[in-house]
């Protein structure tokens, strides 16, 4: 029993969104255990690639993955999210593709030189949101809602209106498979975003100065820590999440379409952080939770889609399990099951004393 | 209560300048409209066609100024209009009959709202991730109950519909030499009507005090001896109600129902509360400029399109500079305010 309440400990915040991603692995093994399976299929190309709902799965999360990331720092930091990163992502998509399309032809160096251009731009709005938000003391939804009105909107007019497409070997290598190797290529762009996530937190104390920043700037800006300038930077590390995850979303589709482009994604994103267990009021926060709840997020969709939902209405069946997920979580419904709990054990311990005696 | 009052006033006197601040510009940019660009400007037509346009939009603004107030938000307003909007449609086209429609509107918003107010202040959950749940439940029953756009062939609801006031003296002479009169529809009336009890229940009766106190400091609103979840749990029954009434009233404007309808309301509803004065944080706003927020919105994209700029982007472009421009406006007149203070 002793072990079993350190183990509870251990895993913290993390229990909610490993028990949701365990509720709907066990659903689908009696729904249909065929839906795990995996397979090496040929793509068009000639590839032979990993196939099958899991890999759907992991695949599609990508951008939701990455954009938690950087929203559960924003999270922390201001006690506040950004609703603006879908129309973030559009415009910086429509910067790569700008410079995508500004040259003859496509070579490595277009693409690197025009996803840098990307994240700057993406740095740039960051840095507008970030400034409202830090310097001028505005809440972080309120701040963002600015961009999430006009995002879209810049984004199709720097494209003047219309939806270029880009034909590349190079771009559909980024948005599908790398020839040679079986995994899609934004899944391992997702872990080496993860691990720089891990090695900067490894090597400065970001962390722990964000965590101290969002649970009491003031106090925080007494010891000496400068918030003003976090809660900036949290809001400029999104901005470079956001342009990966845009460029990822360019590069699947091979276009740029401002208005679709990674649509209804800032709720998504919001979702996972909560689904993580982080508080969506600041302070505390665990990057991988987020990312956890990413996946559950796209499983849960998955699932759906195997169960022929058509598009349109997964967004019911998503409220449903969402609600149930956060009723679970909720801190007055934990306290009731504990409370149950220490009832029935101290019960069943009167019983062992009663049988002993 | 005259305690209340009392211990609020700074606050309140905080609401009143923002509000003048929006009024005041509201004027200046309409007279400016007026004097350059003229044309429907120069009618009083132009602001009852502001007023037919936006009468849900007003109702459900009010609805989200009181849970803004109460320091919640409710992001689920627009999705609930929409799925009030479908549901009434398809059950007038089965042979219903109006009254009835009514109440399963209001019946629908005050479900939510009794769902979202359950689970925010009794179980302690954010209301952002509560009322955005609330949204794609609203959205996808939209589209599981139908996918096509249904029009209503209800004659009872058409006549209503068609139902316009008309006030002759503010009418203009066409050119041919009839009266035009000003044309004002029944969800106009209904808005003004929500907009009044808002703002009594806001400025008089004291629920409407007891979410400023909430909203301003849930502690000391504790103290004062305020149940705080109750209060809280009937805002966003309010807001779910008033939904519910604009979900008519948009039906009467539109007469037909579609899985798109009120798609990004919502959030034009939270900016039209921002430019009216109200704080997300809580304890600061009213309704009335909300009503004025709604009108500067309106407007801001009526300039727009009558100067000339008819690239798609630009409406979005302007509402968003506009948008930015109040915020910092008003951060910046706190924030001086509060150093004075000091």
């Amino acid at each position: 029993m002793n072990t079993k309440k350190k183990f509870n400990l251990s895993l913290g915040q993390l229990t909610i969104p490993i028990i949701a991603i365990l509720i709907l692995v066990v659903f689908n093994l009696i729904r249909d255990p065929s839906f795990f399976s995996i397979g090496i299929t040929q793509n068009n190309d000639g590839n032979s690639v990993l196939s099958g709902n899991l890999i759907t799965v992991i695949n599609g999360a990508s951008e939701l993955a990455i954009l938690a990331m950087g929203m559960t720092l924003v999270t922390a930091a201001c006690g506040g999210q950004d609703i603006s990163v879908g129309a973030a992502a559009a415009i910086a998509g429509s910067a790569f593709v700008k410079i995508l399309k500004s040259g003859d032809s496509i070579s490595v160096g277009t693409v690197i030189l025009a996803f840098l251009f990307a994240c700057v731009v993406a740095m740039i709005f960051g840095a507008f949101n970030g400034t409202l938000v830090a310097v001028f003391k505005i809440q972080p939804m309120i701040a963002t809602l600015i961009l999430y009105t006009c995002g879209r909107s810049i984004a199709y007019w720097i494209n003047g209106g219309a939806t270029p497409t880009v034909q590349s070997s190079i771009i559909t290598a980024i948005g599908g498979f790398i020839p040679g190797i079986p995994v899609p290529t934004p899944v391992l762009i997702v872990v080496i975003v993860a691990i720089i996530f891990k090695l900067v937190f490894h090597f400065t104390s970001l962390e722990i100065l964000t965590q101290s920043v969002g649970i009491n700037g003031s106090a925080a800006r007494l010891n000496g820590i400068n918030s003003t300038f976090i809660k900036l930077l949290s809001f400029i590390i999104l901005g470079v999440c956001v342009a990966v995850a845009g460029c990822i979303g360019v590069s699947r589709l091979g276009l740029i379409n401002h208005e679709t482009l990674l649509i209804d994604i800032e709720m998504d994103t919001i979702l996972a952080v909560a689904i993580g267990g982080n508080n969506l009021g600041g302070g505390k926060f665990k990057i991988s939770g987020s990312i956890i709840g990413a996946y559950v997020i796209q499983m849960l969709t998955i699932t759906l889609y195997a169960m022929k939902v058509s598009s349109t209405d997964v967004k019911a069946y998503k409220a449903i399990v969402i609600i149930l997920l956060v009723v679970i979580g909720s801190p007055v419904v934990k306290a009731k099951f504990e409370k149950l709990m220490t009832k029935l054990r101290s019960g069943k311990a009167k019983e062992t004393v009663k049988g002993a005696e | 209560m005259n305690n209340i009052v009392g211990k609020r006033r700074e606050p309140l006197s905080d609401t009143k300048l923002l509000m003048t601040i929006t009024i005041s510009i509201f004027v200046a940019m309409y007279l400016l409209a007026m004097a350059l660009l003229g044309g429907g400007f120069l009618h009083p037509q132009q602001i009852f066609d502001m007023l037919n346009d936006n009468a849900s939009l007003i109702i459900v603004s009010c609805g989200l100024t009181i849970v803004m107030i109460g320091g919640g938000i409710d992001i689920s307003v627009g999705a609930v209009t929409s799925l009030v909007v479908m549901s009434c449609v398809l059950y007038l086209n089965n042979g219903g009959n109006i009254f009835v429609a009514a109440l399963l509107a209001i019946g629908i918003g005050l479900a939510f709202g009794l769902v979202h107010g359950y689970l925010i202040s009794y179980l302690e959950i954010q209301p952002f991730i509560v009322t955005l749940a609330g949204m794609f439940f609203a959205r996808g029953m939209t589209t599981i109950l139908s996918v096509n756009p249904q029009k209503v062939t209800h004659e009872g609801f058409q006549s209503l519909r068609d139902v316009k006031i008309e006030i002759s003296w503010l009418g203009y002479t066409a050119k041919n030499g009839n009266l035009v009169p000003a044309r004002m529809e029944l969800g106009v009336v209904i808005a003004f009507v929500c907009l009044i009890a808002v703002f009594i229940l806001l400025k008089y009766l004291r629920l409407g005090r007891c979410f400023y106190a909430m909203g301003g400091n849930q502690q000391s609103a504790l103290m004062l001896g305020i149940n705080v979840k109750r209060t809280r749990f009937l805002s966003y029954l309010m807001s779910g109600c008033l939904s519910g009434i604009s979900g008519f009233v948009f039906m009467m404007h539109t007469g037909a129902g579609n899985a798109t309808n009120a798609a990004g309301m919502e959030m034009n509803a939270i900016a039209a509360a921002i430019i009216g004065g109200t704080l997300l944080t809580g304890g600061v706003g009213n309704v009335a400029g909300t009503f004025f927020g709604v009108l500067t919105l309106t407007t801001i994209k009526k300039i727009v399109v009558s100067s000339g700029l008819n690239d798609p982007w630009w409406q979005n472009i302007t509402t968003g500079g506009m948008l930015c421009f109040f915020i910092l406006l008003q951060s910046v007149v706190l924030s001086r305010r509060n150093g004075k203070k000091k």
